[in-house]
């Protein structure tokens, strides 16, 4: 610690960022490497079981598996086509 | 019982095969039967730093084809009596490594030595898969810098769960090996913590070698790094050689230079 250093705020080091950055990546990864690779697979069996009900074209359907901290939260999101089986109903 | 011991990065230029000649040629000189593999098929470089490259006439590929014997590709070393060199090919062609060959060719290298000491390429491809297969042991190197960390977590996640020895069930040691290391930009901030890298890769430190000139002029003149007895880098490498060898041997961790206060004050402020 040198005196200037007391009156002078210090700004945060590159090392404290680049160690920040590294433990919030690699938690990441660690746990999404496994989940990311059956996410394309499930995507596509999700579409065949909605498909048995519902036409949905395949840019309909996205999966998403989030990372934020201790918690993962897998989001599927299925935009289903408004207009033409509301017509067929009526 | 001979034992594999890959040496491995994910990243390149982060001194895997500085450490490979070094921790080789370290084993040799405490008198074990080394040899040390190069598995960078069409970019050799062991040889090199070996100080070998003109002895190069029968490389692995050779040997793994059926071209050559086994003792006909075995280079002896010049300087440690019991230190052999196994460069690779330069070919372009990326299937001349085989899952079978390599076996084949590393069991019969398991009979003949008490070390083989495999140098990995840089990236995950085929060379990098191999390298690490057959492994019973392995080290991981790292610089104190972001990529390299990132790379070498997935290298060793790949080493736990996909070489032979992770498959059979069986454990496969793991040692951080940290190069570059310059304690007096980690104390000015400027560069990762020993102690941040550790955290995050969580496998056990094997050494820490410091940046040190004397790597360069080493790899400049062909002689393995930690024949150079007085620089520190030789320190760090013939400390992880005993640590290799099961001695308890208290990791030496570079500290920056002392310097007054007077000259603190001034470099601060600047």
């Amino acid at each position: 610690m040198s005196l200037l250093s007391l009156f002078r705020r210090q700004p945060r080091s590159s090392a404290d960022t680049a160690r920040e950055r590294l433990q919030i990546l690699l938690a990441h990864e660690r746990a999404g490497l496994n989940g990311a690779e059956f996410l394309p697979q499930m995507q596509r069996e999700l579409l065949e079981v909605i498909r048995k009900y519902v036409q949905v074209d395949d840019d309909r359907v996205q999966v998403n598996l989030d990372n934020d901290g201790n918690i993962s939260v897998l989001e599927v999101n299925i935009e289903l086509p408004a207009a033409a089986p509301r017509h067929q109903s009526q | 019982m001979a034992k594999v011991i890959v040496v491995t990065s994910g990243k390149g230029g982060v001194g895997k095969t500085t450490t490979s000649a070094a921790i080789a040629t370290g084993l040799a000189q405490r008198g074990h039967k080394t040899v040390i593999i190069d598995f960078d098929v069409g970019l050799r470089n062991v040889d090199l730093i070996m100080g070998c490259e003109r002895r190069v006439v029968y490389d692995f590929i050779n040997v793994i084809n059926g071209d050559a014997k086994l003792s006909q590709a075995l280079i002896k070393d010049k300087r440690v009596e019991t230190l052999f060199i196994l460069a690779t090919s330069q070919t372009r062609d990326k299937d001349a490594l085989t899952e079978e060959g390599v076996k084949r060719v590393i069991d019969e290298l398991k009979t003949q030595f008490d070390y083989i000491v495999c140098d990995s390429p840089a990236g995950i491809e085929r060379g990098a898969f191999l390298a690490m297969y057959y492994a019973d042991e392995a080290v991981v190197v790292a610089n104190p810098e972001v990529s390299s960390v990132r790379d070498a977590d997935r290298m060793i996640g790949l080493v736990t769960s996909k070489s032979a020895r992770a498959e059979k069930g069986e454990t496969l040691p793991q040692h951080l090996l940290l190069t570059r290391y310059d304690a007096e930009r980690v104390e000015k901030g400027e560069m990762l913590r020993l102690e941040d890298v550790q955290e995050i890769l969580a496998v056990p430190l094997l050494a820490v070698v410091p940046e040190c000139p004397s790597v360069l002029q080493a790899s400049n003149v062909g002689m393995p790094v930690i024949l150079d007895e007085k620089s520190p880098a030789a320190k760090a490498y013939a400390e992880a050689v005993g640590r290799l060898l099961g001695e308890t041997i208290e990791i030496t961790i570079p500290k920056a230079p002392k310097r007054g206060l007077f000259d603190r004050l001034l470099r601060r402020s600047a």
